[in-house]
């Protein structure tokens, strides 16, 4: 059975289409200001990856924040149980998920069932997403990805005051001033994210093993931080950010797959 | 005198509460040792008081210093609120 | 070369008709905020001279060009000062002053002084926070709250609106009341999330002077927030540099329905003239024991 998963993110929208549970195409836009366009734009493209037309797709989960003006959704799906859904499909061992994104960061205790059992969310404030590491970069001048490859060469911990990303960019700036290196900037920058992140998760309890996905998970930089800060070793998948849309394509397959049965039972 | 000593930005309002007035009749000052981060500590202010503050480089991450005495589910009481006998101490989330 | 919108003018300013020599007790305050600095010298508990500056990169330095810019022309030296208090952001940090004291009891008492004795709440929005503050009738703060972690509610936060939208900071408020109807707040209250939320407005053909409307209402909406966590008693009064800003004052009195009180002084220098007042207060203690 062919089923999608949509997520509507900040900054990415996200598509998978799976085939009993294979993913079999994916596609990555940038959502832009007309979210419900883009959604649209991005469903073709991933229909015309996996050669299929609008029509093959048995039933489509959408899940993110813009979610609820998601086109040709069947179903909506919390963006906590996206993200738990799609972490145990990868891995069913995950206890932990940790998701940071463009702009909201969310941690989920997930029960040995593959329950959610808590969630914690950061939202509202760029100093707990990935919003705050691009703004620094952009202060230092440097592409997101150098920035975060960069703090793998510091050794040394310096210390940030500000909390606030348009504080905190004027803070980087002023370090650079003062000659900081550049490597030392970056991390101090991603061990402080790291931080405000890993004080939010130890709210539900970290248990092993944790995963964590987002945009974010793709930065070498805060990877290392929350290694740091966490004390223990981290699961980072493949293509980290589309667990949640994997997780609403698992939803709506899920969902056929009950429907399925309450038929059969019924006849 | 009521110090707020905290923050407010997009996410919520965040603050720790101290009445100084409740603070000064207390000799125990039971807080600075109670707080597991070491938040608190004693001062003279500016009107020659000696009361309980929240150090100054707690004051813009409480939200997250505090986290981990605030589980999300099965929450204990405060340590700081419960040792305060006075009862000088709330917290605003 | 490139424009900064946000920047704005510094000034100092003294009393030709007081001659400073004359007096008895010579005092000043000093306050280092993050982003401006103002000194205050008093003569005999009277307003003598002040100056509002840009802070530098280091407090000592900008505490002492404060100071002389404010002495500027008077024929004073720092030296002749009998009594300095220090406060703001980088009290400790004021070389030549004798005692630190906050910029919260300051502000109360500045204003105390400005707008007189009936004045029980300030509000003060600096460039990097944003204060609330009740006080008795001799200035003594009673309750308070500060928010110096988010930009919101600050000076910074309007400039970096003023920023995006090539528009100088002075002219905000005057443009932002430039429309034909009053716009919903910007919704998102972080500075940074805001920012990207005007940049949508305007891409769907919002006219600037709306999107400045816009967020002025934001700022003052955030505002009254914090006040209400303190309770807003009688009199009211609004210091700091977003205090020239009728576009978030005017907003701001009407959600509160009260008017801020008007004084005849620079709101700008109510933690410097506080600090003065407290010095002026422990020169004479000082001199009692003596």
């Amino acid at each position: 059975m062919i089923t999608a998963g949509m997520d509507l993110g900040s900054k990415f929208i996200k598509i998978v289409i799976m085939n009993d549970g294979d993913v079999i195409a994916r596609a990555k836009m940038l959502s832009g200001f007309e979210q419900e366009v883009t959604a649209s734009e991005a469903l073709s493209e991933a229909l015309s990856k996996a050669g299929l037309q609008s029509g093959d797709i048995e039933r489509l989960t959408a899940t993110g924040v813009g979610r609820s003006i998601a086109p040709f959704a069947h179903d909506r799906l919390t963006e906590v149980g996206a993200a738990a859904r799609g972490a145990i499909a990868r891995l069913p061992e995950t206890r932990t998920v940790i998701d940071v994104g463009a702009e909201e960061g969310r941690a989920i205790l997930i029960t040995p069932d593959g329950h959610v059992k808590d969630f914690a969310i950061n939202e509202k404030c760029a100093a707990g997403s990935g919003t705050f590491t691009e703004a620094m970069a952009r202060a230092l001048e440097l592409d997101i990805v150098e920035f975060g490859r960069l703090s793998l060469q510091s050794d040394k911990a310096v210390p940030m005051n500000a909390q606030c990303a348009v504080f905190a960019e004027s803070e980087v700036v002023s370090l650079l001033h003062a000659r900081t290196p550049k490597q030392d900037i970056s991390r101090a920058v991603h061990d402080a994210i790291a931080s405000r992140i890993v004080s939010m998760a130890r709210r539900v309890s970290v248990e092993r093993e944790v995963m964590i996905i987002g945009g974010m998970a793709y930065n070498v930089g805060f990877i290392a931080s929350m290694k740091r800060a966490l004390e223990m070793e981290l699961i980072v998948p493949d293509d980290p950010d589309y667990v949640p849309a994997e997780g609403a394509a698992w939803a709506a397959h899920d969902k056929l797959v009950g429907m399925e049965k309450t038929e059969l039972k019924e006849r | 005198m009521i110090a707020n000593y905290g923050y407010m930005d997009g996410s919520g309002e965040y603050y720790i509460t101290i009445d100084t007035g409740k603070c000064t009749e207390c000799g125990h000052h039971n807080c600075v040792e109670a707080c597991p981060k070491g938040m608190f500590a004693i001062e003279t202010d500016d009107y020659d008081d000696e009361v309980a503050v929240i150090r100054e480089e707690f004051r813009k991450q409480i939200k997250y210093m505090c986290a981990e005495c605030k589980p999300v589910s099965d929450r204990p009481p405060l340590p700081c609120v419960e040792a305060c006998t006075s009862g000088a101490v709330t917290h605003s989330w | 070369m490139t424009v900064e919108y946000w920047r704005w003018k510094e000034y100092n300013w003294h009393d030709e008709n007081i001659d400073p020599k004359a007096g008895s007790v010579l005092s000043a305050g000093c306050d280092v905020g993050s982003v401006s600095s103002q000194a205050v010298v008093m003569v005999d508990g009277g307003l003598y001279a002040y100056s509002n500056m840009r802070t530098g990169s280091d407090s000592p330095h900008s505490a002492l060009d404060a100071m002389n810019w404010a002495l500027e022309g008077t024929g004073l030296k720092i030296e002749d000062l009998h009594y300095v208090v220090g406060t703001g952001y980088g009290r400790v940090n004021v070389p030549f002053a004798h005692r630190a004291i906050t910029e919260i009891a300051c502000h109360a008492r500045g204003a105390n002084f400005m707008y007189g004795p009936s004045v029980r709440t300030i509000l003060d929005m600096g460039g990097q926070d944003c204060k609330a503050i009740r006080c008795d009738h001799r200035g003594k703060v009673t309750n308070f709250l500060m928010n110096d972690k988010c930009a919101a509610g600050t000076g910074r936060g309007m400039e970096v609106f003023a920023d995006l939208l090539s528009v100088s900071i002075e002219d905000v408020g005057d443009l932002s009341f430039d429309v034909e109807e009053e716009p919903e707040p910007v919704s998102s209250t972080c500075v940074v999330f805001a920012k990207s939320e005007a940049a949508g407005l305007l891409r769907q053909g919002w006219p600037k002077n709306l999107v400045l409307a816009a967020y002025c209402n934001a700022m003052a909406h955030r505002v009254v927030t914090l006040l209400e966590r303190l309770g807003v008693e009688k009199e009211f009064a609004i210091t700091g540099g977003i205090a020239k800003n009728i576009g978030v004052v005017r907003r701001l009195e009407k959600e509160l329905g009260l008017t801020g009180l008007k004084s005849d002084y620079d709101t700008q220098i109510a933690g410097a003239l506080g600090a003065a007042l407290f010095a002026g207060a422990l020169y004479e203690k000082q001199q009692a024991k003596k």
